[in-house]
């Protein structure tokens, strides 16, 4: 590997300073564990790279904060795996992090990590985008927050500016009662980037949330607000014309994972599941309340 | 803190127990540092890129790849490598059913797989079958040898109370 200089930073400002002199020079480290490998293969060779493990503002912990559960930039997969709030509130965020490589990738990997890579596949993106998280950035120019639906941008790429940093990311409340699924096909079992990875969220009082990985530029969320798809009286066919409309968004391409063709059809019958779970969990919620 | 590429570092890590003063360069992985400098070759490298498991060690009370953490990084922390697996020359329960389970064939996985186990076992001492499954998928065995380590850790696990 190629040798570079490398920061400690011990404050925001430091980082934020750092970042600012070597603009397109510095790598920033977190977790690492896509960072040292490209580190390694030599795809990314920094001047420097700035490691923001050691910075108080960048927080590691999950809490509650008025109307949402705010992840810190430092939190890890297992961390939320692990956490109470995330798994009975949003689940299939829990369900999607614990799916994330392998206990020893998710015991390194960030939340935030896996967003600023804004890889097309990357399995935390649909759930945060059912849930509609917001992700919190800091920069020399100050704060600001961004809907995770307008987050990314293409493979690779996000709205985050060049020296901008991810503090947190929220996932609000929700002051209605919803079911939530995740699902996630892969050649085999564990350790392997999805060939599909789709989430949903219906909420009670009708409106379903759709978003899907890996068959498109970037992760894509769907809405319909028909009240249509959890209503056990609407027939069918409506039902499937609604959901053929809120995956038509998805432009699949084929590679070593899987074709085109067949990444629509998984598509299709995941979307299908990932809905139906979703409604069975918030009948079960309406039967206990 | 800042240092220049080619720079020696100065790490303090303890290692399965022993407080160790290093010097290092940015780029040097633990890896690099448990094999080379402490000598320790009982962690294994393999892919260098996360996927098969053989470099696992327990850094700060979890599980990871040693390949993909810059030794750096370690820096004030805590490390339990397969060296520090059995104390008091006592083999440590696992080491000991992957023994009488018949786990071990060629050897190269084990320390990770080991260590993996070992981890999975703190987390969760009464894991199922699947979570056993789950919890060493990111340990890869060439030669096969994945249904008498589930066997090994499960008989751990129910010995436990």
């Amino acid at each position: 590997m190629k040798s570079f200089a490398y920061a400690r930073p011990e404050s925001l400002n430091e980082a934020l300073a750092l970042l600012d002199e070597y603009g397109p020079a510095a790598t920033v480290l977190a977790g690492g564990t896509d960072v040292v490998v490209r580190l390694r293969t030599g795809r990314v060779l920094p001047a420097i790279v700035i490691d923001l493990k050691r910075i108080p503002a960048l927080r590691s912990d999950i809490r509650e904060t008025g109307d949402c559960l705010r992840i810190g930039a430092q939190a890890v997969m297992s961390d939320l795996v692990a956490d109470a709030h995330v798994r009975s509130r949003f689940p299939a965020l829990a369900e999607a992090a614990h799916e994330v490589g392998s206990v020893q990738i998710r015991n390194r990997a960030t939340l935030a990590g896996n967003i600023c890579n804004a890889s097309p596949a990357a399995d935390t993106a649909p759930a945060l985008l059912v849930y509609g998280a917001v992700v919190n950035l800091v920069g020399a120019a100050g704060h600001r927050s961004v809907p995770i639906e307008q987050f990314f941008t293409g493979p690779g790429r996000s709205v985050m500016e060049r020296g901008e940093l991810v503090e947190s990311i929220d996932l609000p409340f929700s002051k209605e009662p919803y079911g939530a699924a995740f699902a996630r096909a892969t050649r085999r079992y564990g350790v392997d980037l999805a060939t599909v990875n789709v989430a949903c969220v219906v909420k009670a009082f009708g409106q379903t949330r759709l978003a899907y990985g890996a068959v498109g530029p970037k992760p894509l969320l769907a809405i319909d607000d028909s009240g249509k798809l959890a209503n056990s009286k609407c027939p069918e066919e409506e039902k499937i014309a609604i959901l053929e409309c809120l995956i038509s968004k998805a432009t699949p391409i084929s590679d070593v994972r899987a074709s085109d063709v067949y990444r629509g059809a998984l598509l299709r019958v995941m979307s299908r599941r990932v809905l139906d779970e979703a409604v069975a969990n918030l009948r079960a919620q309406e039967r206990v309340s | 803190m800042i240092v220049a590429a080619g720079e020696a570092i100065s790490i303090r890590v303890t290692v399965n127990g022993e407080v160790r003063s290093v010097k290092v360069l940015s780029h040097h992985t633990l890896l690099d540092v448990l094999r080379i400098q402490l000598g320790l070759t009982g962690t294994k490298e393999c892919c260098l890129q996360g996927e098969c498991g053989a470099c696992t060690v327990i850094l700060n009370g979890r599980a990871v790849d040693a390949c993909l953490v810059f030794a750096v990084e370690a820096d004030e922390g805590e490390v339990l490598t397969i060296e520090g697996l059995a104390s008091e020359g006592r083999l440590d329960p696992l080491q000991t059913a992957f023994l009488e389970k018949g786990a071990v064939q060629c050897g190269f996985c084990i320390p990770g797989m080991l260590l993996s186990a070992k981890y999975l076992l703190k987390t969760n001492p009464h894991p199922t079958r699947e979570e056993v499954q789950h919890g060493l998928a990111g340990n890869l065995c060439r030669c096969a040898g994945y249904y008498r380590f589930i066997e090994g850790v499960l008989a751990v696990a129910e010995a436990t109370p």
